[in-house]
């Protein structure tokens, strides 16, 4: 009842099928992302404002840290474009640094929360015992209010750029922990583990190349959100002084600083204003476009899958 | 298919086989259980090699629970699982998932028992990459030469599960089953889920299937036509107990057990006209919470005593290899 | 079932005469009823022109497996799609005397779970989990008949008796999720025959549950049907339930009858391929089970890729040219027997022998 398939020409036959969905599906990939627009303008107003942050500070003639006090409070000007601060520093130039500083605290504490809200939550999920203390620590820090938390932090560990990072990820980590235990506590119960089980699979296994994959997707979308907000929180917290100290600039400081004199300089306020609200609404933007890409009903929807059906003989 | 009694060798043995789920009341488990639910209990019965035998029961009769027990996916409460010498319930998880090579499961709901995010190649090869069976080209063939086993296409491999229809997908599902070439496969509602045309692909597949590869099935079903038509014996399942046991023949010939007999009468019958005179069965299976006394189906028996509410019933061998637990039988 | 008050036996006895005049003409008329879906890929036609009349007191079987708009066809005759998106109706659907399609979507909500009512499969789902069983029953009456709460009550109650609820007194304070699926599919059969409807849609009723608990609601809509003389379409997958109830049957595949007939011939002389495939196909109780089961190879297309011809030519072990280009129309194959094939004669005398995949 089975026909000889060792033979190398039907293998060659089954890889070359196998390389050409692959390559389907990256164009079915693509032709998505094509008409997904707050995915594509998220990333996009993100990754200018990342190059921004890296190459504008190269570019800038001023140090962002040089006092000249003959300079103060300049506005807007060919010499200065986005004016000056009360210590006659290029604005431009410190918003700069800043976006290196606040979206660099960002990307970190995503990074961190993410992947110890991962490892809580699916071990959460999967052994019975430990979910109960780990959600009890999760609810306890999850019952602050994460700005007021964050500041207590903040006061026991001192003011530093890394001790910032640390406490946001104090913060943000028990709600993404929750968001991946309560996806893999429905995955957990799928039949489709219980038949890996059934297979022999080691609980890692299951943990690792079942659980978690399938948690990812909202993993990835929380973890836009929580960038938003590690960078709003910087500022919070810096403009509350609770944060990086005081000369280094990030859009916190720069605010902070601006409250002073609001009548006097619009500037000082507007445009480390306008960099905080891009970053964030592009994240939100991104966040937003993700979940769409990422939602298998989509998938199965989509024109691109017919189109792959139908290809496949 | 039928197997001559001299030529049977017990593969897996199955002793006083309990599983009792803890119900835990408003505080959690922080003052123990508060009652259980009786699942299954004291059930024994025996696989031959290459035979089937048909597990059947209706809903909460505890025959999905008896086989996730036996394969070990849920912990057995007490009772043996004897196979090849060694008691299933008692191995060291290692050991055990060692043994799952031998061991396999088909399920009831062919859509979810798939990962969806996963290529139908990589579901498939997964269990070889779990018992390190050969090398990735091997495995690749392997899959292909199962696809094929099941009466699907090799081109089947890259694609997601998805886009398959039910039956297909339930072909699937065997064929992870057997690409361990495992010895004894539980089925457990196999072809519940599929329309009647479908069912009766996958049945004589599976048929064939058991004579070419040697296996030796668990069918596990509430359906009756079907596995009469697959089974070489059945064991019939009420409230967590198995109440008879006999050849797919000699029970359909003549059932012992009032359960049994209810339950043949309650099946709809093709070629009858109209509604025929039949056994209905009053009131529902009892709360597995607490079982009746005696005998746990005197509350539904049309020919209960009083001896049957006080004494459980033994069971015995009413007839040759027909075992009964009926006082009356 | 024996213990109904006599109170509830004269509304009884009211209703029967009532349906008993209207004898005259046909309890429900389904003349060439089309029901198309809009789909980003286009229309989709679930149900393809399908007519049929049905006189009171009939039970009417619709057979087929999933996928072939049987349970389409039923929730367009009540038009309960109405508030699905981007669906259309064709045809006419009379009940006793009326059109249904072209009522106002107010005049047809008087219809609904009045004169005409539905049983679904899944009875959980199909009961709001936060009301008492009891008002669940009593809101079609007070909607309907205008009957004041206490009234409903007590109605509800006789009603929770007729369909067998032991100690119903003190079921009609409980919720769904305290009774029992057979319990529940009870609950839900009170609930459509509240208000005395003239047609009872069943559709797979007893799917979900265990075959002894099947047996016993399927002798209660037998015997409700017999003494209140309502009509009862009955959809399932189940032949041998349709060969213990159902006077007649339909048969459906892709969204057409393919045949109807008394439920005698349909086991005793099945003319259509697809109709005696999908019955040998069944493990039977008194059948060889040593032998190969039928198979009726390849699986439903699905709705958007119906084939041209005969909508069963991709599975027909009969099929030729003919088939697959030219539609057979319903002929009349015996006296209420009829079919769509080209070739019932010559398969039924043997004179056709099956090409492709027969044993």
């Amino acid at each position: 009842m089975v026909e000889n398939i060792h033979d190398q020409s039907q293998l060659d036959r089954l890889g070359q099928l196998g390389r050409k969905l692959r390559r389907e599906q990256r164009l079915l990939s693509c032709f998505r992302l094509r008409t997904n627009y707050d995915l594509l303008i998220g990333a996009a107003v993100l990754g200018a404002l990342i190059v921004l942050a890296f190459i504008g500070p190269l570019l800038s003639p001023y140090d962002p840290l040089e006092m000249k006090v003959l300079d103060r409070l300049k506005p807007p000007s060919a010499a200065h474009w986005l004016g000056t601060d009360e210590f006659g520093r290029d604005l431009l130039t410190r918003v700069l640094h800043g976006a290196r500083l606040s979206l660099g605290i960002g990307i970190t504490v995503t990074l961190l929360t993410s992947l110890l809200g991962l490892i809580i939550g699916v071990y959460a999920a999967f052994y019975k015992p430990l979910d109960h203390i780990l959600m009890r620590i999760c609810d306890g820090l999850i019952a602050f209010p994460g700005i007021l938390l964050a500041i207590a932090l903040m006061a026991t560990l001192g003011a530093s750029a890394s001790n910032v990072i640390i406490a946001l990820t104090i913060v943000f980590t028990p709600s993404i922990a929750r968001t991946i235990r309560s996806t893999a506590l429905v995955v957990r119960e799928q039949p489709y583990i219980e038949a890996i089980r059934a297979q022999g699979a080691t609980n890692a296994r299951i943990i690792w190349l079942h659980i978690a994959p399938n948690a990812l997707s909202p993993l990835l979308v929380q973890a836009a959100f929580v960038f938003a907000e590690a960078i709003l929180s910087e500022a919070a917290l810096s403009f509350l002084g609770a944060g990086i100290p005081a000369p280094a600039p990030s859009w916190g400081n720069i605010l902070q600083a601006s409250k002073s004199v609001i009548s006097k300089a619009w500037w000082m306020v507007t445009f480390p204003g306008i960099a905080l609200v891009l970053s964030v609404l592009s994240l939100n933007m991104l966040g937003d476009g993700l979940r769409d890409f990422l939602d298998p009903r989509s998938k199965r929807k989509g024109k691109g899958s017919r189109r792959v059906r139908r290809v496949a003989p | 298919m039928a197997n001559e009694p001299e030529a049977r060798k017990p593969l897996l043995e199955v002793k006083a086989l309990s599983k009792k789920f803890p119900v835990y009341g408003s505080f959690g488990r922080l003052f123990g259980a508060k009652q259980y639910v009786h699942a299954v209990t004291d059930v024994s019965f025996t696989l031959y090699e290459g035979e089937t035998y048909g597990l059947v029961g209706e809903s909460g009769s505890g025959k999905s629970t008896t086989g996730r027990t036996i394969l070990g996916l849920t912990p057995v409460t007490s009772g043996e699982v004897r196979y090849r010498g060694q008691d299933l319930a008692k191995l060291p998880p290692k050991q055990l998932r060692k043994l799952r090579r031998e061991l396999q499961m088909v399920f009831q709901d062919p859509y979810s028992s798939l990962n969806p995010r996963k290529r139908i190649g990589r579901i498939l090869e997964e269990a070889l990459v779990i018992h390190r069976i050969d090398d990735r080209q091997r495995r690749q063939q392997a899959v292909f030469r199962i696809l094929q086993i099941v009466g699907l296409q090799p081109e089947h491999y890259f694609r997601y599960p998805h886009e398959f229809s039910g039956g297909q997908r339930q072909r699937l599902g065997l064929a992870r089953a057997l690409i361990l070439q495992p010895r004894i496969v539980v089925c457990d509602e196999p072809v519940s889920a599929l329309d009647v045309s479908i069912q009766s692909q996958i049945l004589n597949m599976l048929r064939e299937l058991q004579g070419e590869l040697g296996l030796t099935l668990l069918f596990i079903t509430h359906d009756i036509s079907v596995v009469r038509y697959i089974s070489d014996r059945i064991g019939i399942m009420y409230l967590g107990r198995i109440v008879e046991e006999a050849p797919t023949d000699a029970l359909f010939a003549n059932p012992q057990h009032p359960y049994t007999k209810a339950l043949f009468s309650a099946v709809p019958r093709i070629s009858e006209r109209g509604l025929k005179e039949r056994t209905v069965l009053k009131g529902e299976i009892p709360s597995p919470l607490s079982p009746p006394s005696g005998c746990v189906f005197h509350t539904r028996c049309p020919l209960a005593t009083d001896r049957c509410r006080s004494e459980a019933p033994a069971w015995r061998e009413t007839k040759p290899q027909h075992h009964t637990a009926c006082h009356y039988a | 079932m024996s213990q109904m008050s006599p109170a509830s036996e004269k509304s009884r006895t009211s209703q029967m005469s009532r349906s008993g005049q209207k004898d005259r003409t046909a309890l429900l008329d389904v003349r060439g009823l089309t029901t198309r879906f809009a789909t980003e890929r286009g229309p989709v036609t679930a149900v393809d022109g399908i007519s049929f009349a049905m006189e009171p007191g009939e039970i009417i079987g619709i057979v087929g497996e999933s996928g072939c708009g049987k349970s389409v066809m039923s929730q367009s005759i009540i038009r309960l799609l109405d508030y699905t998106d981007h669906v259309s109706y064709e045809g006419e659907v009379w009940l006793s005397g009326e059109e249904l399609l072209r009522l106002s979507p107010s005049r047809m909500r008087k219809v609904r779970g009045n004169r005409v009512s539905m049983v679904f499969q899944d009875p959980l789902t199909s009961l709001d989990p936060l009301y008492p069983i009891g008002d669940q029953i009593a809101e079609s009456l007070r909607q309907h008949r205008r009957l004041s709460r206490k009234e409903a009550q007590a109605r509800a109650l006789e009603l929770l008796r007729m369909t067998g609820i032991p100690s119903p007194e003190q079921r009609i304070k409980e919720y769904p999720h305290q009774l029992s699926g057979g319990m529940q599919q009870r609950v839900m059969i009170a609930i459509a025959l509240a208000c005395e409807p003239q047609l009872l849609i069943a559709d797979e009723p007893t799917t979900a549950l265990d075959v002894t608990i099947q047996a016993q609601i399927l002798e209660l809509i037998v015997e409700l049907n017999r003494r209140l003389g309502m009509g009862v379409l009955f959809i399932t997958h189940d032949l041998g339930v349709v060969s213990e109830i159902c006077t007649s049957v339909k048969v459906m595949y892709l969204g057409q009858i393919v045949e109807e007939m008394t439920t005698a011939r349909l086991f005793a002389n099945p003319l259509h391929p697809y109709t005696q495939g999908l019955i040998r196909s069944i493990p039977r109780l008194d059948g060889d089970r040593r032998r190969k089961l039928h198979v009726i190879e390849g699986t439903v297309p699905s709705l958007a890729d119906r084939p041209e011809g005969c909508k069963f030519v991709t599975r027909c072990p009969y099929a030729d040219a003919k088939c697959r280009s030219e539609e057979p129309p319903l002929e009349t194959a015996e006296e209420g027997h009829r079919l769509k094939c080209w070739y019932y004669r010559e398969i039924r005398s043997g004179a056709r022998e099956a090409t492709q995949y027969g044993e």
